[in-house]
């Protein structure tokens, strides 16, 4: 039990990584992008890359699996992963949001992934992957509770990176620009501000985000071509579950769908683990259609 | 009055290319002038204030303001343009608090010149104040009017347009905006209005437009308007002649 919920939080705080940035794109630019859970895959590799390329492998800083070099190639990753993403934006959502409807936007998001996924392939190969192959020893919680070192510097990383966040959105010019923006765009303009720039920003900000996001999973996982379609219904069930647009409701929805993933495993067989997120949100939107917590989008009710 | 502050110079504009919904309409305003635009429902009178604002295409003709071209602009250069816009519905964000509404609103400005023209703004509309830490949903929809124009001035600019200033409010409410306007007038803001209370805005502003079908029917002095039964046929829907 106390296994489960320790598991559960962990891949909670992955999952609300990538929801986060998920949210945030969703209430701004108002589309459902099935390519943002291959943003993940995309930085966990990216950072993989890295680590070949310079092949340094300096020890691993004190009790965990990775060192130096792995935090200076998630820095890169973040990088390459939000340039992917203004790249796709530029050249696939944006011509398309102006000109035609909702629902060709959403589908090109398909094919978007579907490519990321064959360029990770084709340049990767198939096989699992590990950044390290240093044997880490779990620690002693209390009994009957073990976990990695590196599962709970994953813990601290997304708990420190909320915290940063919230105050981002809460505090910045930037950051009220982008609460702005997900309720009225038109007058976000009206006040002066180019919202382009605010649509940069945000898609950096969600593409560091799963890119941190891929780098934890392929550390407390394993690196696969597929992470990002893995990941893919849980990021939407707990990006819906906290309400379109809403930060804390993403981590909360992370978490609650993490949850349910590890505790599910002790009463059904694991191959149905994946239908666990799907039934959760669809019991939530019976109870609550806007989510747990409401979307950001408070003028478009 | 040498060259108007704003001067619309029969614009064809609408929200698709092959559907026009204005057909060349011109207006213009002057330095420190209250000018009115009123017409019947779906006359396009809101339409030309987004055409000004660069929300709506303008697909001929031109807008300027003081003598530099700003037909079709890009709505957020509207502050360097001196011009401010308040509109029809939406204009304030409901999901965010007045005091973050106002912080955007000062978004082209400095940091400390932005918190100073906030404070001064507190002081013009002590209600804001009251209320400066909640959401603007909780707003009644006076209020929700005097944050929109407490924001829109806080760029200073030399015109401010209002969608419909007094829809929705009490007739004390507006007597009371509207004599708050022409204060503002007498500070040397020009403003460009959209009005659907006739009687009070022919009545405090300087000149009328009458707009029908998204043309020009009629335009002169108010005060003119006010008598001209012509005014009350186009306004009441009737039709009227074309001229
Ligand atoms: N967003 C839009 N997309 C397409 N057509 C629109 C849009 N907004 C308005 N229209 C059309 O443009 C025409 C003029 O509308 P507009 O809002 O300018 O009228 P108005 O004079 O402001 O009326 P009201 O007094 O009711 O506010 C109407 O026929 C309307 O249907
Ligand atoms: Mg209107």
């Amino acid at each position: 039990m106390l296994q489960a919920l320790a598991d559960g939080i962990l891949t909670g705080s992955i999952i609300a990584l990538g929801a986060i940035g998920l949210t945030l794109t969703m209430g701004i630019l108002r589309f459902a992008n099935f390519a943002h859970a291959e943003l993940i895959t995309w930085g966990a590799y990216m950072a993989l890359g890295v680590l070949a390329i310079t092949g340094v492998f300096a020890g691993p800083i004190g009790p965990f699996s990775f060192g130096l070099p792995l935090i200076l190639a998630t820095l890169v990753a973040a990088v390459l992963t939000a340039a992917l993403a203004l790249v796709v934006d530029y050249l696939v959502f944006r011509p398309l949001r102006s000109h035609t409807n909702h629902m060709t936007v959403v589908f090109s998001s398909f094919g978007v992934s579907l490519l990321v996924r064959m360029v990770i392939l084709l340049i990767f190969g198939g096989s699992a992957e590990y950044y390290s192959d240093e044997l880490q020893i779990a620690v002693r919680l209390m009994p009957g509770l073990r976990v990695m070192p590196d599962h709970l510097f994953t813990l601290g990383l997304t708990l420190v990176i909320v915290i940063a966040l919230h105050f981002f959105l809460q505090r910045t010019r930037l950051g009220l620009s982008m609460r702005a923006l997900a309720e009225n765009p038109d007058l976000v303009r009206i006040n002066g501000i180019d919202t382009r720039t605010v649509v940069r920003w945000t898609w950096i900000i969600g593409a560091a985000l799963a890119a941190v996001a891929g780098v934890l999973y392929g550390m407390t996982v394993q690196l696969r071509p597929e992470i990002g379609f893995q990941l893919l219904l849980p990021l939407f069930a707990a990006a819906i579950l906290g309400g379109v647009g809403n930060v804390f409701g993403a981590v909360v929805g992370g978490l609650i769908v993490g949850l349910a993933e590890s505790f599910s495993v002790l009463f059904i067989p694991a191959g149905y683990k994946m239908a666990v997120p799907f039934i959760i949100l669809l019991a939530v939107l019976y109870v609550r259609p806007s989510g747990l917590f409401g979307g950001m989008r408070g003028g478009a009710k | 009055m040498t060259t108007a502050l704003l001067q619309v110079s029969d614009i064809t504009a609408g929200y698709r290319p092959d559907l026009p919904i204005l057909h060349g309409v011109s207006v213009s305003v002057s330095e420190a002038e209250m000018v009115t635009i009123i017409g019947p429902n779906g006359a396009g009178k809101s339409t030309l204030v987004k055409a000004i604002a660069g929300l709506v295409p303008i697909s001929s003709g031109t807008v300027s303001v003081a003598g530099s071209n700003v037909t079709n602009l890009l709505t957020h250069k509207l502050a360097t343009a001196s011009i401010a816009y308040v509109p029809q519905t939406a204009n304030v964000f409901t999901t965010l608090t007045i005091d973050e509404n106002l912080k955007l609103g000062a978004s082209t400005l400095s940091k400390a010149e932005g918190a100073r023209r906030i404070a001064m703004a507190y002081d013009n509309f002590p209600v804001l104040q009251k209320y400066r830490s909640h959401k603007a949903k909780v707003l009644s929809g006076g209020q929700r009017q005097t944050l929109a124009v407490a924001r829109a001035l806080l760029t200073e600019p030399r015109l401010l347009m209002l969608d419909e200033p007094s829809a929705g409010l009490s007739p004390l409410m507006v007597s009371e905006v509207f004599e708050r306007l022409k204060s503002l007038v007498s500070t040397g803001v020009a403003i460009l209005m959209v009005e659907q209370n006739v009687k009070a805005a022919l009545a405090i502003s300087d000149r009328t437009y009458v707009l029908a079908e998204g043309r020009n029917r009629i335009d002169g002095p108010s005060s003119e308007l006010a008598g001209d039964s012509q005014v009350a046929t186009i306004y009441l829907g009737a039709g009227g002649r074309k001229r």
